[in-house]
């Protein structure tokens, strides 16, 4: 299989999601399945081939003004599950540092 | 065995923009928490970015102003990790082709300039803000404001140039000069206008191979840089003396207590999963756009400290010191054309800036009080010594309070007349004379008796003498009579 | 023609009339949802959000234009401030947002009315609309298939009458293909023509909005209402959207090219025979074959699912339970509040893509992956290019086959995946298709089922691929419920 058991939780831990042991091996044989298709590629002949790009080229840079987008506090907290008094509010943050 | 360190240094500059490096946002501070925000730097569902020209034209001229090659195509790449300050848990920055590689920063250290070369400079854009948990009810919570996401960093990193904190404190007190210099960031430490990271390592002295090295974080002071530095070395040095071997590791200083503390070890080491940003098309810089940078780009300071020396004739150190604000540079060289640049240059380094720093001015606060013309008009009168050195010091002093050129000045303080020896001596004599317990006490050393004699001179004096000049004449008369008892 | 009659016209016509004040916009916008309407959303379940207030608002604020009064079903991945929208993803679960996108706010300033959201696979991660956390929406013309996806939803209530257009996202033929399956017409535009602002993205580089209408006429005034830059979208084009308006201008000495090896085996012969027969008729109205021999579509699919899923993993990660949406309750800290919020709030076809794309860009396996298959995009373009070079736009199935069960492809990822072999191509390559209905199969056992052509131009040919499907429309074969429409399906010729 091309991706083993650990690799799926390694990077079920990198996206934030947990994978009932119960599903792992399935999931890493799905998972699988798709790449080993994906495989098909090795046959293309990429001679030449830069990665694609599909932004246009000449899109034009925005100038450093203020646009009407802005929200105001209410609507900006409108949606969370929890807020008070202006903020965010979420369960303690233990890794007390960003990477 | 003796051990050097080799440190590089990651810093972050906050460009003073108008708005934010995506979106029409204030990048303004002190807002009421999340209302500098919209769909854009909130991370909601379906809003795209837009790059900010302002923000990478400062990119542009840092990078051109450090000799660094700036890259005609130059790509914006998403970096993902998930913390709750980041609105979208990836940040829009650069990776594999940065907008510049390479250049290097002079430094002056000392007398003598040193150049610490750089890997890149490129644009990102900055994280909100989490608090530390707090009590809430029955549990433990954290705030998070968003209105300092999108705001545009400039991402610095140098090569491992360092040998000791105290070059890294020199290169970051250039820098913090550098990006004022150019007026892309206020450069304020403390405000986290400009905050540094710092990998470290240390190997044997004299070896060339690299140690394993540790990354001190959110060292957000200099002298923070240097302490933590200090520290950091420290431990690592006692670790290998002991006989252990360096994990790498993240650590933070605590500033307040001198303390360390480890982090995050490599286990948990992050995959930042970087590709290309699929919502911005290549950011393109064409040589018009270098071209009129480096046309908007003012003489840069070590250029200009090198003609202070040719152009005016000051010494190296004159010329460093004068460049350290680019405002003090341009009051210079506006006193210097009015003749005497040496004396211009030493009255700036002592009087005015120890004036400036005793009362916490900004050069502005100085020159509204003190234009170039009145500046220069007092020095003339120094130069052809009818100011007599004591007397200008006082005088200074009165120009920062007060209107009035320096006749006035003196007119007003009623020093025209007794501004001269012959007039004060008298008086001098017998306030001496009168008190030959002071007089004693202070040939016995008790220097502070002096306040007193120069309180009964100005006495006598109705008020009219300049003390600067009388605590002068008084000390000179008494060495004079020391050896006469 | 009474009120309850109104839901059996053209956009166009149904424009004109409130245009006259022969209809008040409110008449217009509620037809779909009376008589007929009413009983098939019922079986059907086309409809993710619906909001008779909302409606009543949009009816009164209708401004003048192209789209005067027409009610337009709008995929629940685009936002709008009128009505939630969720992405079918319990993660997002009673998501209002508080900014409209920008092809929703054109559509107001065109006349049109958000008649309410289309339901759709969750984060558009299917090609069935069975990865729906409403539940599936089913065929119109047989209740027991599905009306593929991932816009499945307008694209089955525009089939059975519920309103003349509806809008979708197509990253990979999530509009081409249900509009297949459904019987009408479907355009995924240029990359770059129509904005993505506002659009909750799924694959960045891959996602366009797409357009679903009875008529080739309502795709293209659609497509002229919503076409052209967006100063808030930098991957829009800034050129002028090409003019449209000569959707009915014939295909008189035209070329289209001929892939036919693509269909060599694994094709149903029911969609082979639509493809023989759309040839036929295009010959017939003055174009030319043009044999051509095109890449397999197993290198797009390849491509496809490694790109797509890359990418979705980045653009999914907002979704932490912190500013919005589903947030799993008492999690001791922010972490334990991500894996479970996340792990609750998306269903297993989105986590199976994330972690796949998670997998693509991760450290060792980023080159092997996701640069290869950016890499083979461009060789796929360059396919693409090639053909163009020798025909006006190309001809080929929509999808291998009609209408399957529901439930048939569920357990088999890759199945499901394949059935997108010959949309996806469109997308990687950044170049516009077209699915044109052509009618019923013959049944065979249950109801009989729609059949459809695709067609695909270089950049910016929208309109040539409209002129050809005006050209194929007019031939006047109508699905079932098509006939429903008889009165002008062929219009304007035999008005
Ligand atoms: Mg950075
Ligand atoms: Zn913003």
């Amino acid at each position: 299989m091309t991706i083993t058991r650990d690799e799926v939780k390694k990077i079920a831990e990198l996206a934030r999601l947990e994978i009932p042991e119960a599903r792992i091996e399935r999931m890493a044989g799905e998972l699988s399945a798709v790449l080993d298709f994906a495989g098909a590629l090795q046959r293309l002949d990429l001679e030449g081939c830069e990665p694609s790009v599909f932004a246009p080229a000449d899109a034009p840079l925005r100038e450093d003004a203020l646009d009407d987008r802005r929200l105001s506090q209410s609507a900006a907290l409108a949606a969370a599950p929890e807020a008070e008094q202006g903020f965010f509010l979420v369960p303690p943050i233990v890794e007390n540092l960003a990477p | 065995m003796a051990h050097e360190a080799v440190i590089g240094l990651e810093c972050h500059i906050q460009l003073n923009t108008r708005s934010k490096m995506f979106c029409g946002c204030p990048a303004e501070f002190g807002a009421a928490p999340n209302s500098n925000v919209c769909p854009v730097c909130l991370g909601l569902p379906g809003p795209l970015p837009i790059t900010n020209r302002a923000a990478v034209d400062a990119a542009v001229r840092l990078g051109l102003a450090l000799g660094c090659e700036v890259r005609g195509e130059s790509v914006f790449a998403r970096k993902h990790y998930f913390y709750p300050d980041m609105p979208k848990n990836f940040q829009i920055t650069q990776y594999d082709r940065p907008l510049c590689e390479g250049g290097a920063l002079p430094v002056r250290i000392g007398d003598t300039w040193r150049s610490f070369d750089l890997i890149r400079v490129h644009a990102e854009e900055d994280t909100g803000k989490s608090f530390h948990p707090e009590r809430h009810g029955d549990r433990q919570i954290s705030r998070v404001d968003f209105n300092r996401a999108g705001v545009p960093l400039l991402e610095l990193v140098t090569q491992p140039v360092f040998r000791d904190p105290a070059e890294c404190a020199a290169f970051l007190i250039a820098l913090r000069r550098l990006v004022r210099w150019l007026g892309i960031s206020e450069g304020d430490m403390e405000k986290g206008h400009l905050r540094c990271d710092a990998n470290v390592s240390i190997r044997p002295a004299g070896t060339e191979a690299f140690g394993t090295k540790t990354e001190l974080k959110n060292l957000n002071s200099i002298k923070g840089v240097e302490k933590g530095l200090t520290a950091e070395i420290a431990r690592q040095e006692g670790v290998v003396k002991s006989g252990g071997r360096i994990e790498q590791a993240t650590l933070l200083y605590d500033l307040d207590h001198d303390k360390l503390a480890i982090m995050r070890t490599k286990e948990h080491a992050h995959d930042y999963r970087y590709f290309p940003e699929p919502d911005l098309p290549l950011l393109r810089v064409d040589e018009a756009w270098r071209a009129s940078a480096r046309e908007r780009m003012p003489e840069l300071p070590w250029v200009r400290a090198e003609r202070l020396v040719s152009r005016w004739g000051l010494p190296a150190y004159d010329a460093g010191i004068l460049c350290e604000q680019r405002e003090l540079a341009d009051y210079f060289e506006a006193l210097a054309a009015h003749g005497e640049p040496k004396l211009a240059s030493n009255w700036l380094m002592t009087e005015v800036l120890r004036l400036l720093k005793e009362r916490n001015w900004s050069l502005a606060d100085w020159t509204a009080q003190v234009p170039v013309s009145r500046f220069a008009a007092f020095l003339k009168s120094v130069a052809s010594k009818e100011l007599p050195g004591p007397l200008a010091k006082q005088v200074v002093v009165w120009l920062a309070d007060e209107p009035g050129d320096v006749p006035e000045l003196l007119e007003r303080h009623g020093s025209k007349v007794q501004s001269s020896a012959e007039d004060l001596m008298p008086l001098v004599r017998a306030a001496i004379d009168e008190n030959p317990g002071p007089v004693s006490q202070y040939l016995a050393g008790k220097t502070a008796t002096l306040g007193f004699l120069v309180g009964q001179v100005m006495k006598k004096s109705g008020g009219q003498a300049v003390p600067q000049t009388v605590k002068d004449m008084l000390e000179a008369e008494l060495s004079r009579r020391a050896p006469a008892r | 023609m009474s009120a309850s009659e109104l839901w059996r016209l053209s956009a166009r016509a149904l424009a004109e009339r409130v245009r006259g004040g022969k209809v008040t916009p409110a008449a217009a916008v509620e037809s779909g949802w009376e008589g007929p309407g009413a009983a098939w959303e019922a079986d059907v379940r086309a409809v993710a959000h619906a909001d008779t207030a909302a409606r009543a608002r949009g009816a009164e604020a209708v401004r003048s234009g192209p789209l005067q009064g027409v009610p337009v079903l709008v995929k629940d991945n685009l936002c709008t401030t009128d009505y939630l929208t969720t992405c079918a993803s319990k993660i997002l679960a009673g998501y209002q947002p508080p900014y409209d996108a920008t092809v929703i706010r054109r559509l107001r300033a065109a006349g049109a009315v958000v008649t309410g959201k289309g339901n759709m696979d969750e984060f558009a991660m299917g090609s069935s609309t069975e990865y729906s956390c409403y539940g599936p929406t089913r065929n119109p013309y047989d209740l027991a298939r599905v009306p593929g996806g991932s816009s499945g939803g307008p694209a089955a209530a525009v089939a059975y009458g519920l309103c003349p257009v509806g809008l979708g996202s197509d990253t990979g033929g999530s509009v081409r293909q249900p509009a297949a399956f459904c019987g009408v017409f479907g355009l995924k535009p240029t990359y770059g023509r129509l904005s993505r602002y506002g659009l909750v993205a799924f694959g960045s580089s891959l996602d366009q909005v797409g357009i679903f209408a009875r008529h080739a006429g309502d795709v293209a005034d659609t497509y002229a209402a919503l076409a052209g830059h967006d100063r808030f979208d930098a991957t829009t084009r800034g050129t002028p959207a090409p003019d449209v308006s000569r959707w009915d201008a014939g295909v008189q000495g035209m070329t289209f090219g001929w892939p036919a090896n693509l269909w060599k085996e694994g094709v149903d012969a029911a969609v082979v025979e639509a493809l023989d027969e759309a040839a036929a008729a295009l010959e017939r109205a003055g174009a030319r074959r043009v044999a051509i021999e095109f890449l397999p579509g197993e290198f797009s699919v390849a491509t496809y699912y490694l790109v797509a899923t890359a990418e979705a993993s980045s653009n999914l990660a907002r979704f932490d339970g912190v500013r919005y949406g589903f947030r799993h309750e008492d999690s001791p800290d922010v972490r334990a509040l991500y894996t479970r919020t996340r792990s609750e709030g998306f269903g297993p076809e989105v986590q199976r893509r994330i972690l796949l794309g998670t997998y693509a860009l991760s450290a060792g396996y980023y080159d092997a992956y996701y640069l290869t298959a950016q890499r083979a995009r461009t060789r796929i373009r360059r396919e693409y290019e090639a053909a163009f070079a020798r025909c006006d736009f190309m001809m080929l199935p929509a999808s291998p086959t009609l209408a399957f069960k529901l439930g048939e492809k569920t357990e088999n990822p890759l199945a499901m995946y394949l059935s997108d072999i010959f949309t996806i191509g469109a997308n990687l390559a950044g170049i516009p298709g077209l699915t044109v209905p052509m009618g019923l199969a013959k049944a065979n056992g249950g109801p009989a089922l729609p059949r459809a052509v695709q067609l695909l131009g270089p950049d910016d040919a929208e309109p040539r691929l409209l002129a050809a499907g005006r050209a194929l429309e007019a031939r006047g074969e109508v699905a079932r419920i098509g006939r429903e429409h008889e009165t002008e399906f062929a219009w304007p010729t035999r008005r």
